[in-house]
């Protein structure tokens, strides 16, 4: 079986991208099952077309991430609500 | 923002057959926490461009950067920095990043007792760390579970061997899970539930965990020590997953 | 030009080898894994492939039933948006002609669905008339879990998201749904010879 799971820590680099801060000890809320986790312990795929972040608790998409072309696309919709300290 | 910059290798120092230490120059380097990793970005000269992710194995207290790599032979960017990549080589990164998997010898948490558990060059942030109470002033209590395949294949284990021999409160066990050598007096299975009851606290000490390593290696790991009632809040872990590399 | 490491060349190969390689793929020999989530448990007793949305009665088939289809072996060249191609792939499975023979529908869309909730959207055109399969065998083996087994579909002439692993049925649909990726950056159709990998392309 090859297991393809990594965590959030794997995606530090990109979420400093996106949101130009450190990110793996904010704090998410999954949308589905209300979850709360830091983001260095979320599920993590990279081996597909974009990066697809899952909530630990139930694996429900918590946020896809796109980057091509010079763009990114985001989807946060399976996030509830993320908190993290001002930079 | 997090800007890329460029390193120049100033030594390469292998460390098993397959694994080497890459020391790095880096100019305005702003300095790291011990845990940290750098993003490697390698640029072929057509523009081709591919990242990967590797832990910190330096101090924050040493003058040079270190990354800790190992070769995976069917890897794009490991078998460039093993292999290909030489002395006065410059080489493009970004960092220090994560928050996470971070353990600083002046933080509150760093009364508590500190137990590290590496499968193979899981080691590498957990010997930032282990660097890092050695240089610091106040040193809990270190417990390291180390899991490698063969002992050739154990990363730092000469400077482990020093580390434990310090006597400042650092035990160091390893563990061969492919080979048993003669005259060997450390475990030779995956570890498991009667290894960490050996070496680990109870659960009333409330260490600080930290386990990295392969993805099912660190799952396993993680297992053992909710079942001995640790507190999943106490235990981080990082993944390296089984391919990419 | 900015910094080149030098000695590096990368795992790219000759992008140019061969007529049967779209723009800016290059060749694998491998078979690289990708995955969005983690490999579902599948048990084959309650596996069921389906048919459903705009048709009059829905179809269903057990393992068992789906096995006793009539089968097809074709091989044939795969794309995958992150750049590999593999030439020369053979898969065993049941074509989507005959699982749709017979059915009346006004649909013109489907949304292709999966263990684990992924979704790929394609055009009735490009899942009939002999251009889509769902496989459950790879080069004269049961599909492996990682590849997508027990089964998945199989869409050659489109790049490889589309073939959606560990797949379970087909809904036919009278208006376009962009599915898991499609809906977030990656272009509705995806075809790789007009190199359509993102909105816009």
């Amino acid at each position: 079986m090859v297991d393809m799971t990594l965590d959030g820590n794997a995606i530090a680099g990109l979420l400093r991208e996106i949101f130009a801060m450190e990110m793996t000890n904010a704090l998410g809320t999954c949308g589905s099952c209300g979850a709360v986790n830091e983001v260095g312990r979320v599920e993590v795929y990279v081996h597909a077309p974009g990066t697809v972040v899952r909530c630990p608790s139930c694996e429900h998409v918590l946020m896809r991430i796109v980057r091509g072309r010079g763009k990114y696309w985001i989807d946060l919709s399976g996030v509830r609500c993320l908190e993290f300290a001002e930079a | 923002m997090i800007k890329w910059q460029l390193g120049t290798v100033v030594e390469l120092r292998p460390e098993t057959p397959r694994v080497a230490s890459l020391y790095l120059d880096v100019p305005d380097w702003p300095g790291h926490r011990a845990g940290q990793h750098v993003d490697v970005r390698l640029t072929a000269d057509d523009g081709y461009q591919t990242e990967r992710s590797y832990s910190i194995a330096s101090a924050p207290e040493d003058r040079r950067l270190a990354l800790t790599v190992e070769r995976l032979e069917d890897g794009e960017v490991s078998p460039y920095l093993v292999g290909e990549l030489r002395v006065g080589d410059k080489l493009e990164l970004r960092g220090p990043i994560g928050g996470f998997f971070v353990w600083q010898a002046t933080d509150d948490q760093a009364e508590r007792p500190l137990l590290l558990v590496a499968g193979g060059s899981g080691i590498v942030p957990l010997m930032s760390m282990l660097r890092h109470r050695a240089a610091a002033s106040r040193k809990p209590p270190a417990c390291l579970l180390d899991s490698s395949r063969t002992l050739e294949d154990v990363i730092y284990v000469q400077e482990l061997a020093r580390l434990a021999a310090a006597g400042d409160g650092l035990s160091v066990h390893h563990t061969l899970t492919r080979e048993k050598p003669s005259g060997w007096t450390g475990y030779t299975r995956r570890i498991d539930a009667a290894m960490v009851e050996d070496v680990a606290w109870p659960k009333d000490a409330m260490p600080a965990v930290f386990v990295c390593g392969p993805t099912s290696f660190v799952e396993a790991a993680a297992q053992l020590l909710v079942a001995m009632d640790y507190d999943p809040r106490w235990i981080k872990t990082e993944r390296f997953g089984a391919t990419g590399g | 030009m900015g910094f080149v490491s030098r000695g590096f060349r990368g795992r790219r190969r000759d992008t140019a080898s061969s007529s049967r390689v779209p723009p800016g793929q290059y060749t694998v020999t491998d078979f690289p894994v990708l995955s969005a989530g983690p490999t579902p448990r599948v048990n084959l007793d309650q596996w069921t492939f389906s048919i459903e949305g705009e048709i009059d009665e829905p179809k269903r088939w057990t393992w068992k039933e789906f096995l006793a289809l009539p089968s097809e072996t074709v091989t044939k060249d795969i794309h995958c948006v992150t750049k590999w191609s593999k030439l020369d792939t053979t898969w065993k499975g049941v074509s989507v002609d005959t699982l749709t023979e017979g059915v009346e529908t006004a649909a013109e869309f489907s949304t292709v669905f999966s263990d684990g909730g992924y979704t790929t959207n394609l055009t009735l055109d490009d899942i009939t008339g002999h251009k889509a399969w769902v496989a459950y065998e790879f080069d004269g083996q049961p599909l492996q879990p990682e590849h997508g087994g027990p089964a998945r579909f199989l869409v050659p002439h489109l790049y490889f998201w589309k073939s959606a692993k560990w797949v379970r049925g087909i809904r036919l649909q009278k208006e376009e749904h962009p599915g898991f990726w499609e809906s977030n950056g990656y272009h509705v159709r995806g075809d790789p010879w007009q190199e359509q990998r993102y909105w816009g392309d």
